[in-house]
């Protein structure tokens, strides 16, 4: 394999993810075994060159995640992945490295909960992905891939957009993205320059003072101003907000869905399309920012008179999409937990049913 | 802050070290932690390996250490300095790393990141200061508390039954492979200051070995968290914590490696 060059290959998720890693040139990873992502760590432990980054093995996502906070506040590429129980374990890393403004990429390759739960995919971590998992008033930039490719791409834009705000970016994936093979286009090496920062702390340099990483700000007046200036922060990444619009011009009625969701959303419209049923889909692509415009946007269309939100969830999203409509058409939710994945069957037999009661009403 | 809570009328040791920011320390009259972060700084200043050194700071009493050590520094989870610790040395790896931790954060929160991150060899220095409390939070049982040690925590003092022998997790982790060089100092006399600065000397003079980990356990006191006087409470580590904590290098590497002492 020469990573220099661009390559087209059929690739796992999680191990199309890893060699992305290898090819943005990450100085480390750090992970710990957990169903169903453990194929990154595997991989890494396979393919990273002699010459590239550290690869460890550690004893827990708690100290996975304090490992990526010490090298990434010494100016490295670095990133860990997880699955939701591993996830739930990293959040007070998470606070911490939010806080301390410190840029690295978290991949969540999302399994079913509350609790051990099953292996089986599931977006049942929305809520403690864009809403904040961990403690204090924080925010993740939350990529949420729907294919291979993007899990690939999402590596390198992940890095791009953490080191642009110095901030922890999130990969909200599931089991199932990380489970599939499909075609990837993996970009060259390279691609994705590294410059040491210089609030990194490498050793104080004779002609500068000490470089500190923290969050510790025990003054309220103090604090109050790093939270002041977190969410300006937070209000300048609203710019990378990103969604897709697939036959929302004419649409009826407005599926709402991302990730995984959003692939059997994509099918379910295409079955009410040849049932004559005006259907159009939204696919979020950045959790946080949300893309609220563009929902907005819709609430406002002549010819939009429903949503209808999918998740692999009790219904979390879905508060979002609320939020955004703000009360100008019904907003209707339909999920599946516990790691059952709807089929499009499914998601047809709710917009007929939501499309049927909205003429009954008219 | 610090300035202008602590006034510097009564400092009769004038700083001129530049390994030292030269903010007066924050801790109570008598805490061994000001003699420890000096000792620290003086090593560091005469080997000249203040542009090569990182440091991390733990939660507890010594959560500002980057307010006095001029080194880079991080501040770590309660526990997880160990952790940071890691990460940077692995990516810096020619770099001097140490962490600096109380027993709350190394051998109670952070045991598991503790004893793994020895079990590694990661090639750190770990300074460990144990005065049996947990002092930043009031006074409260520590996991080195000794038996029958009254505390917020413990008001009719440690009982066993309950809450297990304090640990003696410097013996534990000197088991490990991965311990290249582990003793037990203390501050409670310029006697053993010295034994503690040669100590820590040679804690970073064997990074350079890449050879595994060195765990400097210091037994340290707590007056205010203790409820005694300065000299009381050197007293009462003398006659109760050495006889349970006692003194002594507990692993020497295997070959004595000759150590440049200029």
């Amino acid at each position: 394999m020469n990573r220099n060059e661009s390559e087209v290959r059929l690739m796992k998720g999680n191990e199309a993810m890893a060699e992305a890693a290898i090819r943005v040139g990450i100085h480390a990873y750090f992970g710990y075994p957990i169903t169903p992502q453990s194929e990154v760590l595997e991989y890494l432990m396979e393919e990273m060159p002699e010459d590239g980054g550290v690869v460890l093995q550690a004893e827990s996502e708690v100290a996975s995640i304090n490992m990526v906070y010490g090298a990434a506040g010494a100016g490295t590429r670095v990133m860990t992945s997880s699955s939701s129980p591993g996830i739930s374990l990293m959040q007070e890393g998470i606070s911490y490295i939010a806080a301390a403004e410190l840029p690295c990429l978290i991949v969540n390759v999302n399994r079913g909960g509350p609790g051990l739960g099953t292996i089986q995919p599931s977006q049942g971590d929305y809520f403690q992905s864009v809403k904040g998992g961990g403690h204090g008033d924080y925010r993740l930039l939350v990529l949420a891939p729907n294919s291979v490719q993007e899990m690939v791409d999402f590596v390198f834009e992940g890095f791009r957009l953490a080191e642009k705000y110095r901030n922890p970016i999130l990969l909200l994936a599931d089991g199932a993205l990380g489970q599939m093979m499909e075609k990837v286009e993996l970009p060259p090496a390279g691609s994705l320059p590294h410059v040491v920062p210089e609030w990194a702390t490498r050793g104080k340099a004779a002609n500068r003072s000490q470089n500190i990483v923290t969050s510790l700000h025990i003054e309220p007046e103090n604090m109050e101003k790093v939270n002041i200036h977190l969410q300006a922060k937070y209000e300048t990444m609203k710019v990378e907000v990103r969604s897709e619009s697939l036959n929302t011009e004419d649409a009826e009625i407005v599926l709402v869905a991302y990730g995984l969701s959003a692939r059997i959303a994509e099918k379910a419209c295409d079955l009410a399309r040849e049932k004559g049923i005006r259907a159009g889909l939204l696919r979020p692509i950045t959790l946080f920012p949300y893309p609220e415009a563009a929902i907005g946007a819709l609430a406002e269309s002549g010819n939009v008179e429903n949503f209808l939100v999918l998740e692999m969830n009790a219904g979390q999203m879905v508060e979002d999409v609320r939020l955004a409509v703000n009360g100008r058409k019904p907003v209707h939710f339909y999920g599946r937990m516990g790691g059952m994945i709807p089929s499009p069957e499914d998601v047809l037999h709710e917009i007929e049913k939501i499309v049927e009661h909205s003429s009954v009403k008219a | 802050m610090e300035n202008t809570m602590i006034s510097c009328e009564n400092l009769v040791y004038d700083n001129h070290m530049h390994t030292l920011t030269g903010t007066a320390f924050h801790y109570c009259p008598g805490c061994g932690h000001g003699v420890a972060h000096k000792v620290i700084m003086e090593v560091v200043q005469e080997m000249g390996i203040q542009e090569q050194t990182v440091g991390v700071a733990p939660v507890g009493c010594s959560v500002f250490a980057y307010h006095y050590m001029n080194v880079d520094m991080q501040e770590a989870a309660h526990g997880r300095a160990s952790a940071v610790a890691t990460g940077i040395r692995r990516v810096l790896p020619d770099k001097f790393v140490f962490s600096y931790q109380g027993d709350g954060d190394l051998a109670a929160i952070g045991t598991a990141e503790t004893i793994h991150t020895v079990n590694r060899g990661e090639n750190i220095l770990m300074i460990f200061v144990n005065n049996g409390i947990y002092g930043m939070t009031g006074g409260q049982m520590a996991p080195t508390t000794l038996a029958g040690a009254v505390t917020s925590t413990s008001p009719r003092g440690r009982d066993i039954a309950v809450s297990g022998s304090p640990i003696k997790i410097t013996d534990m982790l000197a088991m490990l492979p991965g311990a290249y060089y582990v003793t037990r100092q203390s501050i409670h006399n310029p006697n053993a200051v010295r034994k503690l600065k040669k100590a820590i000397r040679l804690g970073f003079e064997y990074q350079k070995l890449k050879k595994g980990t060195c765990f400097i356990e210091v037994v340290s006191n707590c007056p205010s968290g203790w409820k005694m006087t300065p000299v009381e409470s050197m007293k009462w580590m003398e006659e109760n914590m050495f006889p349970y904590y006692p003194l002594g290098d507990i692993k020497l590497p295997a070959q004595p490696i000759p150590v440049n002492n200029n």
